[in-house]
């Protein structure tokens, strides 16, 4: 039997605040992503550079590096900020970048950049035909969004939005960096405490293959019920 | 009678794509019961004069009325652009159209898709609009068909079920945009006859179409368009059975 010398409800915790950044992280970046799909394909020029730009910057950086930019460099821009509001209007503020905040704010922003080109690909795979039949019938954009667009895209972004997810998980084991209690921090901190790193590392890699495994059942029956009416074409 | 308003009215319609001028100033009126076919050769004009009657393309110049509502535009840098599109999607709502490649919504069944705009764009309940919708799938032949998607009916099942729901918008006009191209020979006989029942009942319709049969027919008015304007125009009988111009008699002139 695996001795955990008292570790276990702590690991627990950190599972869960590791599920609560992935999930959290996961919807910022879908909002994110559909907002940069949105912004590459509209007629603005301003608005495409911004996402390109976007995209380029976060996809061409390590996700550490922009972690430890974003989180110790954003602290210092905001108490700059903060400081600025005190001395010009004697304002005072505090403002403490709070570590999962922080965590959640730089997964959702890297992988809001990957979500946008799937979601991009997404949508033009969706036939000009079927948006262009509600459009005939008196729909409005925002209706046709909702009842056709975005349904009818999802099938074609399921298998990179899963992707995606894949990745996003494990890549919250480096908010442990930014000194965040998730499960990879905890279990590093009792690999020490106990000299028995194998123990509580297996069990993290155990856990990140049970949230994975279960995400996968998931995004299968999503792509089942979004695969609905399509099933005899392809 | 005398003051029902005229379902559709088109005046002066121009469109360029480019350099190209594909309409050069098309005009078209659509009383109640009227059935308007447009003909010509593929690069006439015909299919972009359709779209530009519910700005699926925008024209250029020229003025819409839908019911007596003249459609509003305003002039932008980038052309001439509806000013409300809220007064657009009424109108739209208005003319109902059917498409070459029937275009019903993979996503949904057949019921749903006849369902669908009356329930979310004109706000019928979901249980009216359901029974409606059964009637008109019993009246193109399909309700034994009612629940199943797109994909597993043939071309001519899908043609006969968007025609229902177009139907369910109950339209003023409805636009038929060569609902018969994109069919197997086999399957065009039941959609022109849905659409003769149609035209008899008094529907107004405007349809571009290859199908002279149902053009000499059906229609109250032929309009035979070359290279964006109105080569010839009137009742079928005298464009169709007695053509005055030289172009319009090739056109119709058996091709073997």
């Amino acid at each position: 039997m695996i001795n955990l010398h008292g570790y276990g409800p702590r690991l627990m915790e950190g599972a869960l605040v590791t599920i609560e950044l992935a999930v959290l992280s996961l919807i910022l970046a879908i909002v994110l992503g559909l907002a940069t799909a949105s912004a590459k394909m509209s007629r603005s020029w301003a608005l495409h550079r911004f996402a390109t730009l976007y995209t380029t910057v976060i996809r061409g950086v390590p996700d550490l590096v922009l972690m430890m930019l974003l989180f110790f460099g954003g602290q210092i821009g905001i108490n700059q900020v903060t400081d600025w509001l005190y001395y010009q209007f004697d304002i005072d503020i505090f403002i403490n970048v709070n570590e999962f905040v922080a965590g959640v704010g730089t997964i959702g922003l890297i992988f809001g950049a990957y979500m946008g080109e799937t979601f991009r690909g997404a949508f033009l795979a969706v036939d000009s035909g079927q948006i262009e039949a509600g459009r005939a019938y008196g729909m409005s954009h925002s209706l046709v969004f909702r009842r056709i667009r975005f349904p009818q895209m999802m099938r074609h972004a399921l298998p990179g939005l899963s992707n995606n997810w894949m990745v996003l998980l494990k890549t919250t084991a480096l908010v442990s960096v930014i000194g965040l209690s998730d499960m990879v921090k905890i279990a590093s901190e009792a690999s020490k405490a106990t000299r028995e790193p194998f123990t509580f590392m297996f069990i993290v890699a155990v856990i990140y293959l049970l949230i994975a495994s279960v995400s996968e059942w998931g995004f299968a029956r999503l792509q089942k019920r979004y695969d609905v009416g399509f099933e005899e074409v392809d | 009678m005398a003051d029902t308003p005229i379902p559709l009215e088109v005046r002066n319609i121009t469109k360029r794509f480019g350099d190209t001028e594909v309409l050069k100033g098309l005009s078209l009126q659509a009383s109640k019961g009227d059935v308007i076919t447009l003909i010509g050769a593929s690069g006439s004009g015909k299919s972009t004069f359709l779209r530009c009657m519910n700005l699926l393309e925008q024209p250029d110049q020229g003025d819409l009325i839908v019911h007596g509502e003249t459609i509003r535009f305003k002039e932008t840098k980038k052309g001439r652009e509806p000013e409300d599109w809220k007064q657009v999607v009424n109108m739209r709502a208005k003319l109902s159209m059917v498409f070459q490649s029937f275009n019903l919504w993979a996503h949904m069944t057949l019921l749903e898709n006849v369902i669908e705009a009356p329930v979310h764009v004109l706000g019928k309940s979901k249980q009216e609009a359901t029974r409606h919708a059964h009637e008109l799938l019993q009246r193109v032949g399909l309700d034994d068909r009612a629940y199943y998607y797109p994909a597993q009916m043939s071309g001519g099942q899908q043609q006969r079920g968007a025609i229902a729901r177009a139907l369910a918008m109950d339209p003023e006009v409805m636009l038929f945009d060569e609902p018969t191209s994109a069919l197997d020979p086999e399957l065009v006989g039941d959609v022109l006859k849905v659409m003769r029942d149609l035209a008899e009942e008094g529907r107004t319709m405007i349809v571009v179409t290859h199908e002279m049969a149902f053009a000499r027919d059906v229609s109250t008015q032929v309009i035979y368009l070359h290279q964006g304007q109105v080569e010839e125009a009137g009742p079928p009988d005298q464009v169709l059975g007695n053509p005055s111009s030289e172009r319009l008699k090739q056109f119709l002139a058996p091709k073997h």
